[in-house]
Order: C-alpha cells, then sequence, then structure tokens
C-alpha cells in the first residue's frame, strides 16, 4: 500500500509543517492574549466582564472617536485616491509605471515616519490634533485606493463603456450606470481596508493626537504604560478585538464576492493615450497629488536640518532620551528586523504551505487574526505574559524581534499562500511520473515557483519589522532601542533639538524602508504585491 | 505486458470507473475512445498511479504495481494540454525525467538532442516554453515523456487542443514514431479518427465500463451494440425492440435509376469519400459512401441495394458487465 503509505507521509510532513507555526503561534500569540484574557475578565479570583469599563463614559467617547476618525479618514482617503485611480488606470503616459511605484512610498513608510512629518508639516505653536491624524491617514492609504481600484479600473478594459456608448450612454450615464457598478467590489474592498488601517492606527494617533485624542489603541497603551492601569488597558484590548474582528469579517466577505471580477482583471489595452483636455486633468492630478506626497516628506528632511548639521552630528553621540546613541538605535532596527524577517518568512512560509493544501478560506482568518488584533495588543500581551518564570523572557532581545515577525507573518501569509495555490498540481503530478518523489517534487516545482513571492514577502516583512512601533514600544528595552522607538523619545522632549534629531532618524528609517520596499519592487513581477 | 484489470474508482460515491479491463501487448498501442466523463482520463491516472483505485489491480510485465508510487512505477504520462515546468527552458522539461534517475551529465545534454530531434525540435534547447507555439509545446511534453525510456507511455488527449492541420499533421508523426521505437502506449481520446489512426487495438469506454476492445476493423465492422456503431459514426443504426441493425455504408449501394424508387437527399464530399443520403420508398434513410466524381446527386431518383454480409444484427445497448 505505497500510494497509501505516500499520503500518509504527505499528511504527516503537511501536520509536521503545520505544527511549527502553530506552536510559534501558539506560544507567542495565544498566551499573550490568554494573559489580556485574564487580566481583563478576573477579578478578586473570580471572573466578571469588565463591563464597568467598557460601559464608562470615557471608553464610550473614545470608541466612538476611533469609529469616527476612522470613518471621515476613509471618506477622504476614497476621494484623494479616486482620481490617481482614475489616472492610472485608465490612462498610459510616461512614467505611469513610476506613479505607481511612487504611491507605495507612503504605505510602506512607518507610522512614526509619517507622524514626524506631519508633525514637521504643523506651524509651531498650532495646536496638534485631528485635521493633522486625518491628513496623515489619507497620505498613508492613498496607494490602497490608487493600486486596488487603479488595477480594477484598468481590468474593465473599454469594452464594458464603449458598449454602453453604442447604446446611447453619455458619459455621465456610462459613470453612473457602468463604470461605478463595476468598481463597485474594489471600491469596497479599498474602504474595507483603508478603514481597518484607520481604525487600527497608534503611532499617527499617538504623535499627532495629543491629549484628549485617544482611539482604542493608543488608549490601551496609554493606560498600560503611562497608567499602569493593566484591568483597563486589557478590557480596552478585549473590545478592540472584537471590533477588529467584525471588521475582518466584514472584508473577507466582501472579498468572497469581488473575487469574481478579479478574474476580469485579464482583460488588457484598456489603457490608451490621454488626450486634450483628459491630458489636462491627467497632468493636474498627478501634479496635485504628487505635490501632495511629497510635501510633507519634503518638511521632513527640512526639519532634520533645522538645526544645521547638528542633529547629523548628534547620531553618533550619546543622549540623555536614550541609553545609547541614536546609531546604535539604527543598527538594532536592521538586526531586529533582519532576525524578524527570517522568522516570519519561516513561519508564515510553513503556515502558507499548510494553508495552500487544506480548502480555501478555511484557515485565512485564523493567520489573520494577529495582523487584526492589533500590534498594540500583542505588545500588552508581551509585557503581561512574559514578565515571570517559567515564560521570563523580558530581558530577552529576541522577543522584539518574535513580536515583529508576529505582526508581519500575516503578510508574508497573504502573499506566499496565493503563489502555492496557483501552482497547477498536475506540475507535481507531471513531476512524479518523471521519477521525481514528493519531497523532490516540492524541491523541483513548489520552491522556485514560489521563490519570487517568498523574496518579496521577506522584504516585505523586513519593512515592517523595521517600522513596527505598537508592539516594539513595549518590548524595546531602553538597553537596545529601535528606530521609530528612538523616534518617539526624541519627539517626546523639549527642545528644536531633539525635534531636529527625531527629524533625522525619520529620514533613516524612511530611507532604509523605502530602500527594501524599492528592492521588493524590483523582485516583484508586474503588481504582486502585499495589497 | 500491461494490464489493468476490474479498475473501479468512485468520485463521492459516483463510479467513474467502474469495472474497466484492458489489455496492452509489448510494443503495442491501445486507444482508449469514449466521450467526455466516459472515466477514460481516470482510468490512465490509475495506471501512472496517480489515482487509486477502490479495487482492481495494474500489472507491469505480470507484476502487480498496487504498492509501486508513480515516481518509481516508470511509466511516462502526456497530460492533456502539456503541463510543461514553466520555470524551466525546453531542455529542463525534456531533462527533467533523466535528472531524476540520476544519469550523468553529458548521458542528458546527448539524450535531450536526440530526443528533440525525433520530435522535430532540434536546437530548441535554451528556448523558454512559453515561447513556444501549441504544437511546439505538445512535442516537447511528447519529448519529455519519452525521454526517461518509461516501459509504458500514456497519452491523455495528445492532440486535443491543436486545430485541425497540425493535429493531422502531429497524428501521423506519433503513429510513425511508436513504431519506430517500438514503445507500448496506451492513448486516450474522444476521437474516433485518431483512436482508429493511433490504436493497433481500440477499447470503447462508456460510463466507466469498457464495452467492447478490439481492432479498429473489427470495430467497424462488428460493433458491440447500436451505442457504440453510433459512437464510431455508423449512420444506418435501426434499432427496434432491443435490437439494432447496423448496416455498414459501404454495403449500401446507389446507382442512378428513374425507377429505383428511392430519392437522394444529399451528397457530401469528405475528401476522397462522397457520402449519399437516400430516401427509400417507405419513407426510411440510409447513407451510402461511394470514390466516384460521378456520383448522384442530391434530388435524383435511384435504386438501392443492400450486401447482406455489410449488414450486422446487435443489441441495442449492450450491458458490459461480465
Amino acid at each position: 500500500m505505497d500510494t497509501h503509505r505516500a499520503s500518509l507521509t504527505r499528511r504527516a510532513g503537511l501536520i509536521a509543517a503545520g505544527v511549527i507555526p502553530a506552536a510559534f503561534v501558539a506560544l507567542f500569540f495565544v498566551v499573550p492574549f490568554a494573559a489580556i484574557l485574564g487580566r481583563g475578565l478576573g477579578q478578586d479570583g473570580g471572573l466578571s466582564l469588565p463591563s464597568d469599563i467598557w460601559l464608562s463614559g470615557e471608553t464610550l467617547r473614545i470608541l466612538w472617536f476611533t469609529i469616527w476618525q476612522a470613518v471621515v479618514s476613509t471618506a477622504l482617503t476614497l476621494a484623494a485616491g479616486l482620481p490617481l485611480a482614475w489616472a492610472v488606470g485608465r490612462y498610459s503616459f510616461p512614467g505611469r509605471a513610476l506613479v505607481r511605484a511612487l504611491v507605495l512610498v507612503p504605505f510602506v513608510l512607518p507610522t512614526v515616519v509619517v507622524a514626524t512629518a506631519f508633525l514637521a508639516l504643523l506651524p509651531d505653536g498650532v495646536e496638534q490634533g485631528l485635521p493633522a491624524i486625518l491628513a496623515a491617514h489619507v497620505f498613508f492609504n492613498i496607494a490602497i485606493v490608487t493600486l486596488i481600484v487603479g488595477g480594477a479600473w484598468e481590468g474593465l478594459g473599454r469594452e464594458p463603456w464603449e458598449a454602453a456608448a453604442t447604446l446611447g450612454a453619455g458619459p455621465w450615464r456610462r459613470l453612473r450606470e457602468v463604470t461605478l457598478p463595476l468598481l463597485a467590489p474594489a471600491l469596497s474592498a479599498a474602504a474595507a481596508l483603508t478603514f481597518l488601517f484607520c481604525f487600527t492606527s497608534f503611532g499617527v494617533v499617538l504623535i499627532l493626537g495629543g491629549p484628549g485624542r485617544s482611539t482604542l489603541e493608543t488608549e490601551i497603551y496609554l493606560q498600560a504604560a503611562r497608567a499602569f492601569d493593566l484591568r483597563t488597558a486589557a478590557a480596552l484590548s478585549l473590545l478592540q478585538l472584537a471590533m477588529v474582528a467584525l471588521a475582518l469579517l466584514a472584508i473577507s466577505r466582501l472579498e468572497a464576492s469581488s473575487s469574481g471580477g478579479r478574474a476580469a482583471a485579464a482583460a488588457r489595452d484598456g489603457l490608451r493615450r490621454p488626450a486634450g483636455r483628459e491630458r489636462a486633468a491627467v497632468a493636474a492630478v498627478l501634479a496635485a497629488s504628487g505635490t501632495a506626497l511629497a510635501l510633507p516628506l519634503a518638511m521632513l528632511v527640512a526639519r532634520s536640518l533645522d538645526t544645521g548639521t547638528t542633529a547629523w552630528r548628534r547620531l553618533f553621540e550619546e543622549t540623555p532620551a536614550l541609553l545609547v546613541t541614536p546609531w546604535h538605535a539604527i543598527v538594532n532596527s536592521v538586526l531586529f528586523a533582519a532576525v524578524a524577517a527570517g522568522l516570519s518568512v519561516a513561519v508564515g512560509g510553513l503556515a502558507a504551505a499548510v494553508l495552500a493544501r487544506v480548502r480555501p478560506g478555511a484557515l485565512d482568518a485564523l493567520v489573520l487574526l494577529p495582523l487584526g488584533a492589533s500590534a498594540v495588543m500583542l505588545g500588552f500581551g508581551f509585557l503581561i505574559a512574559f514578565d515571570e518564570p517559567p515564560l521570563d523572557f523580558r530581558s530577552s532581545w529576541w522577543l522584539v524581534p518574535v513580536a515583529q515577525s508576529l505582526v508581519a507573518a500575516p503578510f508574508v501569509v497573504r502573499i506566499v499562500a496565493p503563489a502555492l495555490r496557483s501552482i497547477d498540481p498536475r506540475l507535481r503530478e507531471a513531476a512524479a511520473v518523471l521519477g521525481a518523489s514528493p519531497g523532490r517534487a516540492w524541491r523541483e516545482i513548489d520552491l522556485p515557483l514560489t521563490a519570487r513571492a517568498v523574496g518579496v514577502a521577506a522584504g516585505f516583512a523586513f519593512a515592517i519589522a523595521l517600522g513596527e512601533f505598537g508592539a516594539t514600544v513595549f518590548v524595546a528595552r531602553a538597553e537596545w532601542p529601535t528606530l521609530p522607538v528612538s523616534i518617539f523619545r526624541f519627539l517626546g522632549r523639549p527642545g528644536a533639538e531633539n525635534q531636529s534629531i527625531a527629524g533625522a532618524l525619520a529620514v533613516c528609517l524612511a530611507a532604509l524602508t523605502v530602500v527594501a520596499a524599492l528592492t521588493l519592487h524590483r523582485t516583484a513581477p508586474g503588481r504582486r504585491g502585499p495589497l | 505486458m500491461l494490464r489493468a484489470a476490474g479498475i473501479r474508482v468512485r468520485f463521492d460515491g459516483v463510479a467513474a470507473v467502474d469495472n474497466a479491463t484492458i489489455d496492452v501487448p509489448e510494443g503495442q498501442t491501445l486507444a482508449v475512445l469514449g466521450p467526455s466523463g466516459c472515466g477514460k482520463s481516470t482510468l490512465l491516472r490509475v495506471i501512472a498511479g496517480l489515482q487509486r483505485p477502490e479495487a482492481g489491480r495494474v500489472e507491469l510485465d505480470g507484476r502487480d504495481v498496487r504498492d509501486v508510487p508513480p515516481h518509481r512505477r516508470g511509466i511516462g504520462l502526456m497530460f492533456q494540454d502539456d503541463v510543461l515546468f514553466p520555470h524551466r527552458d525546453v531542455a529542463g522539461n525534456v531533462a527533467f525525467g533523466l535528472r531524476m534517475a540520476n544519469r550523468p551529465r553529458q548521458e542528458i545534454e546527448r539524450r535531450v538532442g536526440e530526443l528533440l530531434e525525433l520530435v522535430g525540435l532540434a536546437g530548441f534547447q535554451r528556448r523558454s516554453v512559453t515561447s513556444l507555439s501549441g504544437g511546439e509545446r505538445q512535442r516537447v511534453a511528447l519529448a519529455r515523456a519519452l525521454a526517461p525510456e518509461p516501459r509504458v507511455l500514456l497519452l491523455d488527449e495528445p492532440l486535443g487542443a491543436l486545430d485541425r492541420p497540425l493535429h493531422d499533421r502531429l497524428l501521423t508523426e506519433l503513429e510513425e514514431l511508436f513504431a519506430r521505437i517500438g514503445v507500448t502506449v496506451v492513448a486516450v481520446t474522444h476521437d474516433v479518427t485518431d483512436a482508429f489512426a493511433l490504436g493497433h487495438r481500440v477499447a470503447v469506454m462508456r460510463a466507466g465500463r469498457v464495452v467492447q476492445a478490439a481492432t479498429p476493423d473489427q470495430l467497424w465492422e462488428r460493433p458491440a451494440d447500436g451505442w457504440v456503431a453510433r459512437f464510431l459514426g455508423h449512420a444506418n443504426v435501426e434499432e427496434r425492440d432491443g435490437r439494432a441493425l447496423v448496416i455498414r455504408p459501404e454495403a449500401v449501394l446507389v446507382e442512378r435509376d428513374p425507377l429505383g424508387g428511392a430519392t437522394v437527399v444529399s451528397a457530401e464530399r469528405r475528401g476522397p469519400l462522397v457520402r449519399v443520403r437516400v430516401r427509400l420508398a417507405d419513407g426510411s434513410a440510409l447513407e451510402s459512401v461511394t470514390t466516384g466524381i460521378d456520383h448522384p446527386r442530391a434530388g435524383e431518383a435511384v435504386a438501392v441495394e443492400v450486401d447482406p454480409s455489410g449488414a450486422v444484427e446487435v443489441l441495442a445497448w449492450e450491458d458490459a458487465t461480465p
């Protein structure tokens, strides 16, 4: 019964491949989560829902603000992103590929960098707050709208539009009755993702929000790290988890319903050169968007030079803000991010290998949970779960990359699993009848055909880990700060020089991230990306 | 040499292959012919070891290979629409089986060259498989399957996706090639012409069963039942009371005769043959085949005579359960 044995071996291999990520997730996600549950629900030895916290006026106010700012940010992002989506989705023009690549830059920039940039944009003395948060969210997520909706627009081709024209529909009727309904799945998918990112936004709100502008995410941090009210932090984490689970559920529904439309994206040559008035419109859109996206980054560089080159020289000097020089923070960040990328590719890759073999979608939500559970909650869970024997890891340096890899791993799965799924199973059969054992077939077929996706995933994981702030801020000890944590520390100190050093560090972080992202974009074939 | 006996495969309780048996002597080609969904591809996958049968045995040279996984069976399989490895060039595809067998590098290189020459693609080694046309891809797939010198070569609709002229050319080439290298072949197809051209013997499958296995001539002369007759292309099949009368068109003789009592409905040329359909005085229709240029035309009155040796009475629908 060798074929039977072979299928057993295959199953055993599948289970073994599943055990490693499962064990990793169990130790570093379930244990912290259980600790949060314990803190949130346990009271005086018994169990009770923390409804006093959930229903307090303060919590409701924070929840309301969280939802409200996310909705407004999403609406503004759609409004700002649609013209760009129209330009890259409908027209071909010189530098179109470059525009598509550049629009991704804000998306991959660390939240701390963007927050620092918008801080630099604000005139001194102006109240930090809502406009800055909203603007930063738009800056961040405009790539989502541009690429998802623009991609769908390109996929529509010109045929439906031309068919409507021959049937007598004018430009507005065509937009209303053909283009918009066809784009609806992409629009709602982009809106849902943007909403989720704004809802769980941490660095931007923490840095730009100032006092009294708390979202659930920042409040968890403030309660845990500033007020040391662990029970409130835990209760808010559970609330955040529930809200995010709802949002994720909605997104997976949307993705399921829009997958039919994605098949049509094969249609090409829908792009044409803009002519006449269109040309002016496309140029205007590109110029306006380009200025809006470049300005904050220019201001960031300017801020780093506010005090001449002092800030840059100070990077190599001891500072009261940190226990080490800022240069050390840069080195730490790169090393941690490299380890985190390796970890998340190993764990996420194995998880993807398992997911790709089982029924599509069955376990996807499970792997995406850490993504939705919010980095801050993860960091908070680490803080309270790993502080006493036998799990006393607080002084272990590797806790930082582990936390970062958990944040990045879901993205790895999202990139690698589809690549694995897209492999025609008959290729493995062809290899088998040509004499390749199952293991050999895996090496000869699966591995080379997914190498590119794994490379992209590694680059993306590196970029995420580099800029990770929400979880890292809890677990990075003062002896080994990362770049985002250092920037945050400098921003929190008074004086133009500290602000300037924060700017310089943010420029370094942005440069590192963009280099990682550009390498990633180079290796990525066409438009396969994290989106 | 190859024998698959009593094979049964069920998917979700529905039998895809149901007690099917085939036998192929060394060096011969068996064509498995049947409509789509009759289970012929599944039977091929069972022989290759890619599909585990619920019952039945597969024997190679008298040895039961049930316990031998596909990569050790020494069977070549050419898939429907080629399934080339997209990440390897032409040589990389053809060499794959040789590398799995750990053949030395020089031998692999030499053999790849030979095979590409054999399939008419000499010098294509470094070409990317994505740059090839459908026919070229199919040839690469054939070379890849042949390279490790399999004891048995299985072909799943080898000419399925090709356009007509290419199809016909490759068909002839396959016939010649198999005769030359003396490989044992099982070719699955839904096309009667292909089956008759390729197979020394043809096994007709219906609903998971082999209902008849014989040489093309025997099949044509004496189809197992009315369904097989129609599937093979017999037009003169008259079913009555569970019996079917099959009259071969070449046994229907049609001659111009104003008093013959029959009328030509249509006459259409198919290459060297002309198919003449006539309506008899009693209203029934018959089809005849002739080779002449001066054949009866539509509307002409004709006399019809049937050579009794060309008529055979069979069951309307035979249940092939042994």
